[in-house]
């Protein structure tokens, strides 16, 4: 049998996120949720119930004054690739509904809202907590209806959703580019909306696979990690940082290997 | 008043004293079921459980109760594959217990999914990867063919077994059994075998994580073998509790100390296994993603504690009296023994879900807690008042136990 993608472009979008330059503002977080029509609650003291695709976390070096280094990590979802097909993203495998799966065109892990019926295994699985369940209908402050994204939609009570790399941006711009009589999208024709909104430009997104994208040299800085790469997950999303207490934080040593 | 119901040849009490009964029943259930319109109708914010703890009380119940419930298929595989006739004197029981167990497991995954009304996508569309999938057609088959055991039970009542028809399908259902049994014992083994790796192949949560055989993690065997070990603990101490609340022997002590050094035998092993996982855990799986075991147990509640009462007190103590003969003929001690193998399989499966989730994975992570709430104790509990009454109602009109004529004489 033909496979229906063996002729398609294919893209392996990912990004590449500056430690080093993000001041933990959380612009991304607040572009993230307006660009995606993230739903919020009046009250939104417990984190353990916000919805943030993208959520900035807080690392310390662990020493006292002076020598107190501070580190924010942005977190998207980290779309994980897996190890082959035997062994998928930690959430993909999971799914008993087949309500999350990895594109092929883009290799981006996606969520089907209206398949997903909320058995909350895949946030099990995730080791990032990249995934949020709608605990609550989603209700907007009256009138912001108005304001909300028309080409991504709202998610209902009793679902799991998470960052989909806006995926909406990548189908506008093939629409764009398919107009155009374009095969390929350029790298500014398709950025995230955190990309966009950092204001210290922390945030490179494009594909991985493509040696004209930024991104593409920024992962292969000797500089450059995931978070817990031992796990295998293998992320599409790569961090930089000059300081070795940061690359290290971000996965587990035992003692003899911190000691090399 | 419904004297032509009862079975002939036994006593039971006035209909008035069970309507009581059955009416006090009633109080807790109808409480489970506010709290399961409360899940239904304003969505699950009215739990405890959280974007940390996605999986709580509910999922612990749902692998607990189908791990007690294993001694349905485990019973009746004792009885119609391995011919061991005396178990035929309580094999009903662990029919009656299993149905309970098992539809108690599928009204809290009702309640516990996110939109129960789509629960049909996964058979629909079944991603046959998931643990969970496995899973949910074998539990559902299995309630399928643990009803269709159940029914020759109910078609022995006296009424319903006085029409010709009746009796003669009833007696077909019997010759049947052998067959249904097996069919029971492949879907069991398999369902129960993929509880265990719903936690074990988490290869993002090193906590639940094992290594294993083929595409089946170690979870996979080692649940199999701790559903058998305890399912038939359960049914002996269900049968106890009905025993005491009766005032009557119910099944002869020869009968509970066969199923009670089977089981006794079944969890030895499975204690032995699970060390011998556990020891590997710690020394190759962990380390080898860079974490020193002791970690995961560096956040309190879940201290080193959790597993010395796991595997010691909940596992080993529980073996010893079972598989010693002074220790199961004395009924106390085999009380006390099935007593605790059952809460050592509730609390590995809280292990294996709740803490799992409770250990922080990202090192930049912070701890946190999970207890459940009222809501989520209410409809936990709601099986337990409406599996007494179908046990209650069993008891009292269909010939269940087969002996009690035989040690009650009137």
């Amino acid at each position: 049998m033909k496979d229906i993608h063996s002729e398609q472009k294919t893209y392996k979008f990912g990004m590449v996120i500056d430690l080093d330059k993000c001041t933990g503002c959380g612009a991304c977080m607040v572009a993230c949720m307006a660009e995606n029509n993230v739903s919020f609650r009046a009250d939104e003291t417990d984190k353990l119930r916000s919805i943030t695709w993208m959520r900035v976390y807080k690392m310390t070096n662990g020493l006292p004054f002076p020598d107190t280094e501070v580190c924010y990590i942005p977190r998207p979802c980290m779309h994980c690739e897996g190890s082959g097909h035997h062994r998928p993203a930690p959430c993909i495998a999971v799914c008993p509904a087949t309500a999350t799966d990895r594109d092929h065109e883009t290799g981006i892990v996606s969520q089907i809202y209206t398949r997903c019926f909320g058995c909350r295994y895949c946030m099990a699985a995730c080791p990032y907590h990249a995934r949020y369940f709608n605990w609550w209908d989603p209700k907007w402050p009256k009138g912001m209806e108005k304001y909300l994204n028309p080409d991504v939609s709202p998610r209902m009570r009793g679902v799991v959703e998470k960052c989909s790399f806006c995926y909406h941006r990548f189908q506008r711009a093939k629409n764009k580019a398919y107009a155009e009589g374009r095969r390929e999208i350029r790298e500014d024709e398709y950025q995230t909306a955190c990309a966009q909104a950092c204001p210290a430009g922390a945030i490179t997104f494009g594909d991985l696979n493509n040696p004209q994208h930024a991104v593409y040299k920024l992962k292969n800085s000797p500089n450059a990690f995931r978070i817990l790469e031992k796990l295998g997950t293998n992320p599409k999303v790569y961090y930089l940082s000059t300081k070795e207490w940061v690359r290290r934080g971000v996965d587990h040593y035992l003692e003899e290997e911190a000691q090399d | 008043m419904d004297s032509a119901l009862i079975p002939e040849g036994v006593k039971r009490c006035s209909f008035k004293k069970f309507a009581i009964w059955i009416g006090v029943l009633t109080i807790p259930t109808l409480w489970g079921i506010y709290a399961a319109l409360l899940c239904w109708g304003k969505a699950l914010n009215q739990t405890n459980l959280n974007d940390n703890f996605p999986f709580g009380f509910w999922i612990v119940a749902d692998l607990g109760v189908i791990a007690l419930g294993a001694g349905a298929f485990f019973t009746g595989f004792l009885r119609y594959i391995l011919k061991i006739e005396e178990l035929k004197n309580i094999v009903n029981f662990a029919v009656v217990i299993g149905v309970i167990c098992y539809a108690s497991a599928l009204g809290i995954l009702g309640i516990d999914v996110g939109q129960p009304l789509r629960g049909w996508f996964i058979f629909w569309h079944a991603n046959v990867h998931s643990m969970l999938t496995e899973v949910a057609f074998c539990i559902t088959c299995y309630f399928m063919v643990l009803c269709i055991e159940y029914v020759p039970l109910v078609l022995e009542n006296r009424r319903i077994d006085a029409y010709r028809f009746f009796h003669f399908l009833s007696h077909r259902f019997h010759q049947a059994m052998p067959a249904i049994a097996a069919i029971g014992v492949f879907l069991s083994f398999f369902h129960q075998g993929s509880l265990g790796g719903v936690p074990g192949v988490l290869y993002g949560r090193p906590f639940a994580y094992r290594s294993g055989f083929l595409v089946w993690p170690w979870t996979f065997f080692l649940f199999i073998l701790s559903a058998i070990a305890c399912g038939p603990c359960f049914t002996l101490l269900i049968t106890w509790i009905t025993e005491k609340i009766t005032r009557k022997q119910l099944v002869k002590k020869s009968v509970k100390e066969t199923l009670a050094k089977i089981a006794g035998w079944l969890l030895a092993s499975y204690i032995v296994l699970k060390i011998i996982d556990t020891i590997y855990w710690a020394s190759s799986t962990a380390p080898r993603v860079g974490i020193n075991f002791k970690s995961f147990y560096a956040n309190q509640p879940y201290g080193i504690w959790v597993l010395i009462t796991e595997v010691g007190i909940l596992g080993i103590i529980p073996a010893i009296i079972l598989i010693t003969k002074q220790g199961r003929s004395n009924s106390a001690l085999l009380i006390l023994a099935s007593f605790l193998n059952c809460a050592g399989i509730f609390m590995n499966r809280w292990i294996m879900t709740v803490q799992t989730l409770a250990v922080p994975v990202m090192p930049f992570d912070k701890f946190a807690s999970y207890h459940p709430n009222w809501q989520e104790w209410a409809t936990t509990l709601l099986p337990v008042w409406i599996g007494a009454m179908v046990i209650s109602l069993s008891y009292r009109y269909l010939p269940i136990f087969p002996q009690e004529r035989e040690l009650n004489p009137a």
